[in-house]
């Protein structure tokens, strides 16, 4: 299975443990994810709402040329998967911002029909590849490890229903409002996924930078429910949400007199974990919230 | 022999003769083949304006009439009566529309003349090679059947039984009464529902021109206008409705569980008893209990038998079988009433997850005094709640579910805050899109209610949630809300949800409505026979509709429909005869080669086959005249009166002859 891979700027810097446990378990899957030659900053869901026509423009730019492969295209990164499909369904469905677009591609010597389809690597994961394969692949048991599956607000919203939000209704794989398909992938690697409300609740994003203390309240109440269910570490699958609930945890303690200690890690660097790959080989000696010792117990008993 | 045809040009005040020169039109028109002559009035439908062409029809001017002016869907039967009135068969006349397909639409003066010329023109040619036709009559049924028992078709059965015409009202349920028996109150006058509903009942129960069929369902309807066959499935009670007194040993003994319980006061609630065999409610017509074999010990492992041995009249029959009854009727009312929307879908309103949302219907039943909480508004763990969020426009309003307004809800959401607040005084808060306070008394009441200390916070709920951030929110059921006239976000802990479900059109409609021939449109309801015009009757002649089956509506609504419906039937009941369309198809036997293929074409299920003669044959009574067949028929052995392959090829001819 060849895909054209969007990384996205964050698994570059940032979220780079999310890129070491891509390289290290997709090819046992038999992904083969090519990266897009001299793609660009997608721009993220911040300079839609600043720039919208040029947002859209340098988002096409990558769309366009990935186009002549003919592949879907995969990317690790929620926000990416958001704004490419978005930038798609402006492509798709106003004909006054096709031309518009149209016309900036020409501009860099590009032109594109809108026949990309845009998907998450966690899409990829449980839809192509499947549970059945990853259940095979989890070797060592993650039988006791209660995790929770953390989607956050952007991968099944708005690109859901065929409601005029998404002229493509395919490129939805899940519930808006109870996604399920990480749930099952966390049981497939033998582990327990734990039931919260919170799953779908935004991370605070970018908000970080801005208003600090508002994301902060959104960190906290998303690890709290986590925790008050029985979690022992959230899995996720989008960078910014990561490194919201990673890095900031010792801030949101300090803050609100909470004594969270719970671990963030990747689908991707679970997935690695339950076939028994070392920790550092998966990024996982680059968290800022270190495994739990409960966790390594669960882990080493494997 | 040349014909004499009569050409009438209409200005219609300024609404053609501003964009039509009529003059021109009207020597165009001269110049036309066997066109006699041609006359032009600024009112044609007046009555000056008719006199014209009956007068030049009575003095043998003419023998065929082409009026050219509005769409005939307005004026065709005005002057088709003309002809009549004159001595002419209606059918050598034709209209031909510069109104609304010329005049209304178009700009250009000269081109709109052009075009109304063309029009008339092809009026013209095909007038010439109409045919006379003849209208024929059937006899009508007197006898009428109801379908659905709920105030909709209770009100319309009443109308004709009252006006001395037997009715035949039908209900699935074991009782009449619908949705409005298990009402408390009604808005915005908070009479007792029961109170006005069930002396309505009791006639029905009892009125010597009403046959009852409860616990009954449509198998199969025929036939046409006047003259329909109804075969009717009596489902099994398992109790002998002519031995039964209904006076309750049976489910006071029985050990079964129809409605489950799991100690938890909102997963028991029901208006009559929860056991096997039970009433809907202690108020049913007729007063017959019912067993219903799910939940039955007796009919899962034959093990019971307890009702059985405590009737002592011997009612109870565990061998009784469906049965099957036939009645012939005229007319048939549709009153199939509503479903209210399931919410389980919308997750984030946590119905299903959390035992303290709750649907309307449901808090509806446990405010009735007849329900098993005796009408107190209880929690699952049956305390009293301390706070009560109400949350509007759920399944309505929204284009993910059904986009139309379900019109009921603003109201009863208000008619909840008042007896919230009258019975146990918890904080109740309103979260609304808008409130639509429209009909006679609502805004009065909605007025009072703002002064009986009701939250009102407009904005869609985000969300139900069970996730404390603040410490007052812990152990609650936390209200997500973007309040926008505060322009903010609101978390709003509360102690009980209550979804205000919409109306959808029943979901045994679509079968009911497939036997009836009558269309669904998109929003799941009847369509109608026109919106504003046509609002009871149905494009399938004899067939009319009362209550939700068209659209949601309220109590008051509902009634004046279903009187209106009863008096349609009436209506046609008193003319005893129905005239029916000349204009159907008629099958060429010679040409027909049996294939069949026009049987199931025919969407008013006029085309059957003959067997001895091999051929398919129009039953003219049903047939609409559509043309489908006509179309259809690969050997070109059915044609369509009135609209004959040469009539339709004159007109296109004369269109085109420009």
């Amino acid at each position: 299975m060849k895909y054209t891979y969007y990384p996205g700027c964050s698994v570059k810097a940032t979220a780079n443990l999310y890129q070491e446990s891509i390289d290290s378990v997709m090819p046992s899957f038999g992904v083969e994810l090519e990266e897009l030659e001299d793609w660009n900053c997608c721009g993220a869901t911040a300079y839609m709402s600043v720039k919208e026509l040029m947002s859209f423009a340098i988002s096409a730019r990558n769309l366009a040329m990935a186009e002549k492969f003919h592949r879907d295209v995969v990317t690790p990164c929620s926000a990416c998967y958001l704004v490419l499909n978005k930038t798609n369904h402006y492509f798709n469905d106003y004909p006054d911002m096709r031309k518009k677009l149209g016309i900036a591609l020409e501009a860099g010597g590009l032109s594109y029909s809108g026949n990309i389809r845009v998907r998450h690597l966690l899409d990829v994961m449980v839809n192509d590849v499947g549970f059945e394969k990853i259940s095979e692949a989890a070797t060592s048991k993650l039988e006791g490890l209660n995790i929770a599956p953390y989607y956050g607000c952007q991968i099944v919203r708005p690109f859901y229903y065929g409601c005029g939000a998404c002229s493509d209704s395919e490129d939805a794989f899940d519930d808006p409002d109870d996604p399920i398909c990480m749930d099952r992938l966390i049981e497939a690697t033998g582990a327990t996924s734990v039931k919260y409300s919170m799953k779908t609740k935004c991370c605070g994003s970018s908000l970080m930078g801005t208003e600090e203390k508002q994301a902060l309240k959104l960190c906290r109440g998303l690890l709290a429910d986590a925790e008050n269910n029985g979690a022992h570490c959230i899995v996720t699958i989008c960078p910014l949400c990561q490194m919201n609930l990673d890095i900031y945890q010792p801030k949101v303690n300090s803050l609100f007199g909470t004594k969270f200690n719970i671990p963030v890690i990747y689908f991707t660097q679970l997935i690695g974990l339950a076939m028994g790959k070392k920790p550092e080989e998966l990024g996982l000696n680059k968290l800022a919230v270190k495994m739990t010792e409960p966790m390594k117990q669960i882990l080493q008993g494997a | 022999m040349s014909e004499r045809i009569g050409v009438y040009v209409c200005h219609c005040g300024t609404n053609i003769a501003g964009k039509v020169d009529i003059d021109k039109v009207v020597e165009f028109a001269k110049g036309l083949d066997d066109v006699t002559l041609v006359r032009e009035y600024k009112f044609m439908c007046s009555d000056p304006g008719q006199s014209l062409i009956q007068k030049d029809i009575e003095d043998g001017l003419i023998n065929r009439v082409v009026v050219a002016s509005c769409s005939p869907l307005m004026h065709e039967k005005t002057f088709r009566n003309v002809c009549t009135r004159g001595g002419l068969n209606e059918y050598l006349f034709a209209m031909a529309n510069i109104r609304e397909q010329c005049s209304w639409v178009h700009v250009d003066e000269a081109q709109t003349t052009e075009k109304a010329k063309d029009l008339i023109e092809a009026s013209v040619r095909r007038v010439a090679l109409q045919v006379p036709l003849t209208k024929r009559e059937v006899p009508i049924n007197p006898q009428t059947l109801v379908i659905g028992g709920g105030i909709a078709g209770i009100q319309a059965a009443l109308d004709l039984a009252d006006a001395g015409k037997k009715v035949i009202l039908i209900e699935k349920e074991p009782s009449i009464g619908g949705h409005m028996a298990k009402f408390d109150k009604t808005f915005p006058t908070l009479d007792c529902s029961a109170c006005i509903l069930t002396p309505k009942m009791v006639s029905v129960g009892q009125h010597e021109n009403i046959e009852l069929l409860s616990w009954s369902e449509v198998e199969d309807i025929s036939g046409y206008v006047g003259n329909f066959n109804i075969k009717i499935r009596k489902k099994a009670r398992y109790v002998d409705a002519e031995l039964c007194n209904g006076c309750g040993a049976c489910w006071e003994k029985c050990p079964g569980t129809r409605v489950p319980r799991k100690g938890n006061v909102h997963e028991k609630l029901s208006l009559g008893p929860t056991t096997s065999i039970y009433m809907p409610f202690m108020q049913a017509v007729p007063a017959i209990p019912v067993i219903d074999t799910e939940t039955c010990i007796r009919f899962k492992n034959g093990k019971c038998g307890i009702c059985a041995a405590v009737c002592e009249r011997n009612a109870i029959k565990y061998d009784m079988e469906d049965e099957i009854v036939e009645f012939e009727v005229g007319n048939i009312i549709l009153a199939t009433g509503f479903q209210t929307f399931d919410p389980e879908p919308v997750k984030r309103y946590g119905y299903g997850r959390f035992d303290n949302v709750m649907t309307a219907i449901e808090f509806e039943i446990m405010n009735c005094a007849s329900g098993n909480t005796g009408g107190k508004i209880l929690m699952a763990d049956g305390k009293e709640p301390k706070s009560i969020g109400i949350v509007h426009c759920v399944g309505s309003r929204d284009k993910h579910y059904n986009e139309y307004c379900s019109r009921v809800c603003c109201m009863y959401a208000l008619k909840y805050s008042h007896l919230i607040k009258e019975k146990i005084d918890a904080e109740v808060y309103e979260f609304y899109i808008d409130l639509r306070c429209f009909g006679k008394g609502y805004e009065e009441f909605y007025d009072r209610l703002l002064g009986e200390d009701v939250r009102f916070v407009r904005g869609k709920v985000a969300e139900v949630t069970e996730v404390p951030i603040e410490e007052a929110e812990k152990g609650k059921l936390v209200v997500e809300v973007e309040d926008t006239l505060v322009g903010m976000v609101r978390r709003i802990p509360l102690d009980m949800v209550v979804l205000c479900t919409g109306l959808e059109a029943h979901e045994s409609l679509p079968d009911v409505a497939g036997l009836c021939s009558v269309s669904i449109g998109k929003d799941g309801f009847v369509i109608e026979k026109h919106p504003k015009l046509g609002p009871v009757a149905t494009a399938t002649d004899g067939v009319f509709i009362a209550g939700c089956c068209q659209s949601p509506k309220d109590i008051p609504d509902t009634v004046a429909q279903a009187s209106a419906a009863s008096s349609a039937v009436l209506s046609m009941i008193t003319r005893e005869k129905i005239e029916i369309e000349s204009a159907t198809a008629s099958v060429d036997e010679d040409k027909c080669s049996g294939c069949k293929l026009c049987n199931s074409l025919c969407p008013y299920l006029a085309i059957k086959y003959d067997e001895e003669k091999g051929v398919s044959v129009v039953n003219e009574a049903l047939c609409k005249g559509c043309g489908t067949c006509a179309a259809g028929c690969p050997s070109n052995a059915i044609s369509a009166k009135h609209f004959e392959d040469r009539q339709i090829f004159a007109e296109i001819k004369g269109i085109l002859s420009a």
